[in-house]
């Protein structure tokens, strides 16, 4: 099976400007190298914190941010390459659902012209036609078809989620960017809101990039997953994979930070020093090793490499067998205002995304690991 | 039972509004204990926030006003006191720290100098000296270098180093209660963690009593000693956090549950509580979670009459009409045996 969407060393850069002649004084690597694949009718969840660059992927795929080098192929063909009517043309298989119900809605537009005006746009229907196809379309998404009539601050903000999902099936598109679509809604219309695009991808066979900062909740709706950090995918896998036996520190901590409906459950919890990075004065080597507990441990051990080091997010507990590489030793760095030692690759290369454990589907960034 | 250092007794405010009079609390009555943590959750609009609001008379008035209760604290009733006295006791006794730590720091003075003001305004000291306690304020909460960081501006900081900086502030008084409302809903999830620590870290150092404001039950459960659910104006169940966890007894507290994807739970379908929540203009009659309740069986005690709070095991609290005849089903969290049983189940 051939990939719907298949995106290639994807690269966004935001210049930094500075002076009287704005002169280019650097560049803010948002996106720096992402590859990955989607298949029809499957859902890869990208995780990651603000400002990993996850908003900006799903945009530059639609070409809503040109993208700086790289190559997005949906349905085999070139998106990067087309202009004018074929990118119109193919832009109707691709829609976007934006994470805020409340400023992604036009508020002076009746909600029957927000969800009927791509239908107008690429001239599918107009007129009484138009308006049955979105009377429809609200009651596929649970409103009312008399809804049309009214405006958006007529609704909650799980119902204009729901209007944001209608206008974005309007055109019956393959593909669906969710970014951040539940994050502002209450956990009770959340649920809703999980089980309408499921059933909808069940249905049309629709493929999502669903982005989110919610470990949890991408689990619970993705097949793949793929973590990000600083620009790049620094872990990817099946999703039961990559939960059950993650690879790459970043992930164990991000899994371990996560808290959990369980109290009184004591778990050792890493709790990462320091904070993200910017991603226009990245640190070299890893991104990650500043705020690394693996590279730490493994160089305060350097003499034996091979040790297993221990872990467990989420009350599981697990090992992460080390590889025996050279290192070139340890070298100190400094980090949130505290001194300790790395391995010295960490901080002169940047790690390859590679399988791990000799599995080809799980794929980490990391020198340190198996 | 110790007595608690906060008890908000019977607690309801109004807001006049051109459209008619709104009720966002309604007859509240939560304690919080020295040195613990009480929880209250809920979603939007439950009335959570103007509850930590209205302890601590932030209310603005008009529109708001306290129709009726007590906010007792100290045994002393703050909603008695004098706006002066009140000063007294916002920011020395009571502190709070909120949602958006972007929005809650005045840009145009540093940090330092705006930790100061809080410091000078409740403790007899001079500049330098307050500034030698802010500074200790800031190493307390684990910004790095703070000599240098506390002549920094507030734009100059991250999300989550505000956060700090809103701590620190808050702390630099020693309060005997902190009141915090969504401390970490605006952080990322790594940034949350260290929060949450520091806090807890404190709390226990300073034997300092929280009343923690969130809609996470994740947060609840690992930082919480009692929690109070809350929907529509009114606390719906209340109990220790062990006990609300094992056996929820409101139908909306256990919805909540059962809506919210796990960790170790993927697929399948979640179970959700249908409809919104309601616009405080237009409260349901009769108990207000009715029109979503699994429960209601066309039953009119539930259209008509509203359930009151009512002592349902030792400690715990819950209004409902029908909690006898549904034996909640228990809840437990997912063992990897548990997730094998299901995957295994026929749906």
């Amino acid at each position: 099976m051939s990939a719907l969407l298949e995106v290639r060393d994807l690269k966004t850069y935001f210049p930094i400007r500075s002076g009287v002649l704005a002169r280019t004084v650097g560049w803010v690597k948002a996106v720096d190298g992402v590859s990955f694949q989607i298949q029809p009718g499957k859902t890869l969840g990208l995780v990651g914190e603000s400002g990993c660059g996850k908003t900006t992927v799903g945009r530059s795929i639609l070409r809503l941010i040109p993208p700086t080098a790289g190559s997005v192929a949906f349905n085999r063909q070139d998106l990067l390459a087309l202009r004018g009517e074929e990118l119109r043309r193919i832009r109707r298989k691709m829609q976007i659902i934006f994470q805020d119900p409340v400023s992604s809605l036009n508020p002076r537009m009746r909600i029957g012209n927000i969800i009927g005006e791509p239908i107008e746009v690429h001239k599918i229907a107009s007129g009484a036609e138009k308006r049955k196809m979105v009377a429809s379309l609200l009651q596929r998404v649970g409103l009312d078809e008399n809804d049309a009539n009214k405006y958006p601050h007529e609704f909650s903000g799980g119902q204009r989620q729901r209007i944001g999902i209608a206008r974005a099936i309007a055109l019956s598109p393959d593909f669906i960017v969710c970014d951040e679509p539940v994050s502002a809604l209450d956990v009770s219309i959340q649920g809703q809101i999980l089980n309408l695009l499921a059933d909808l991808r069940a249905e049309r066979n629709i493929a999502y990039l669903f982005i989110a900062h919610n470990l949890a909740v991408v689990e619970h709706f993705s097949d793949d997953v793929a973590v990000m950090y600083l620009g790049r995918i620094v872990e990817k896998a099946d999703a039961r994979e990559l939960y059950a036996n993650p690879k790459h520190p970043y992930t164990i901590a991000l899994l371990s930070a996560a808290p959990e409906p369980e109290p009184g459950r004591k778990r050792d919890r890493i709790v990462l020093g320091g904070e993200v990075p910017s991603p226009a004065n990245p640190p070299s080597g890893c991104p990650f090793h500043p705020r690394c507990q693996l590279t730490r441990e493994a160089a305060k051990g350097s003499g034996d490499p091979s040790a297993l080091i221990t872990f467990s997010p989420r009350g599981m507990t697990g090992s992460i067998s080390l590889r025996v590489l050279d290192f070139g030793g340890a070298v100190e760095v400094e980090s949130g205002g505290e001194k300790f030692p790395v391995l010295k690759k960490c901080v002169t290369e940047v790690p390859p995304l590679e399988a791990k454990d000799g599995k080809p589907g799980h794929t980490a960034a990391c020198w340190v690991t198996k | 039972m110790p007595t608690p250092l906060l008890e908000v007794r019977d607690l309801t405010v109004a807001f006049d509004t051109p459209r008619g009079q709104i009720r966002p609390v309604q007859n509240v009555s939560l304690s919080v204990y020295p040195g613990q943590t009480l929880a209250v959750v809920g979603e939007s609009g439950c009335g959570k926030s103007v509850t930590a609001l209205s302890i601590l008379r932030l209310i603005p008035s008009p529109p708001g006003r306290v129709l009726g209760g007590q906010v007792l604290f100290n045994g002393k009733d703050l909603l008695q006191l004098s706006e002066k006295q009140m000063q007294s006791v916002r920011g020395k006794d009571i502190a709070m720290i909120f949602q958006e730590p972007m929005t809650s720091l005045n840009p145009v003075f540093t940090v330092g100098e705006q930790i100061v003001e809080a410091v000078q305004l409740h403790q007899n000291v001079g500049t330098r000296q307050a500034y030698e306690i802010a500074e200790q304020a800031m190493q307390d909460v684990g910004i790095a270098d703070p000599h240098k960081r506390i002549h920094e501006y507030p734009h100059r900081l991250s999300g989550g180093m505000r956060q700090r900086v809103m701590i620190a502030m808050a702390l630099s008084c020693r309060p005997k209660l902190l009141i915090a409302d969504e401390p970490t809903t605006a952080l990322d999830v790594t940034i949350q963690a260290q929060i949450l620590e520091l806090l807890r870290k404190l709390q226990e150092e300073k034997q300092m009593a929280v009343m923690l404001i969130t809609h996470d039950l994740g947060v609840v459960a690992e930082n919480a000693d009692a929690v109070a659910v809350m929907y529509a104006s009114k606390v719906v169940e209340y109990a220790a956090v062990n006990d609300l966890f094992d056996s929820p007894k409101h139908p909306y507290t256990e919805g909540l549950f059962r809506a919210m994807p796990r960790l170790g739970r993927p697929g399948g379908r979640l179970q959700t509580i249908a409809g919104a929540v309601p616009n405080p203009r237009r409260f349901p009659s009769g108990c207000k979670f009715h029109p979503r309740c699994p429960r209601m069986n066309g039953d009119a005690l539930c259209t008509q009459k509203e359930p009151e709070l009512r002592e349902i095991a030792t400690r715990h609290w819950a209004s409902c009409h029908h909690i006898e005849n549904f034996a909640a089903a228990p809840i437990t969290p997912p063992t990897s045996d548990a997730i094998r049983k299901d995957a295994e189940a026929p749906a």
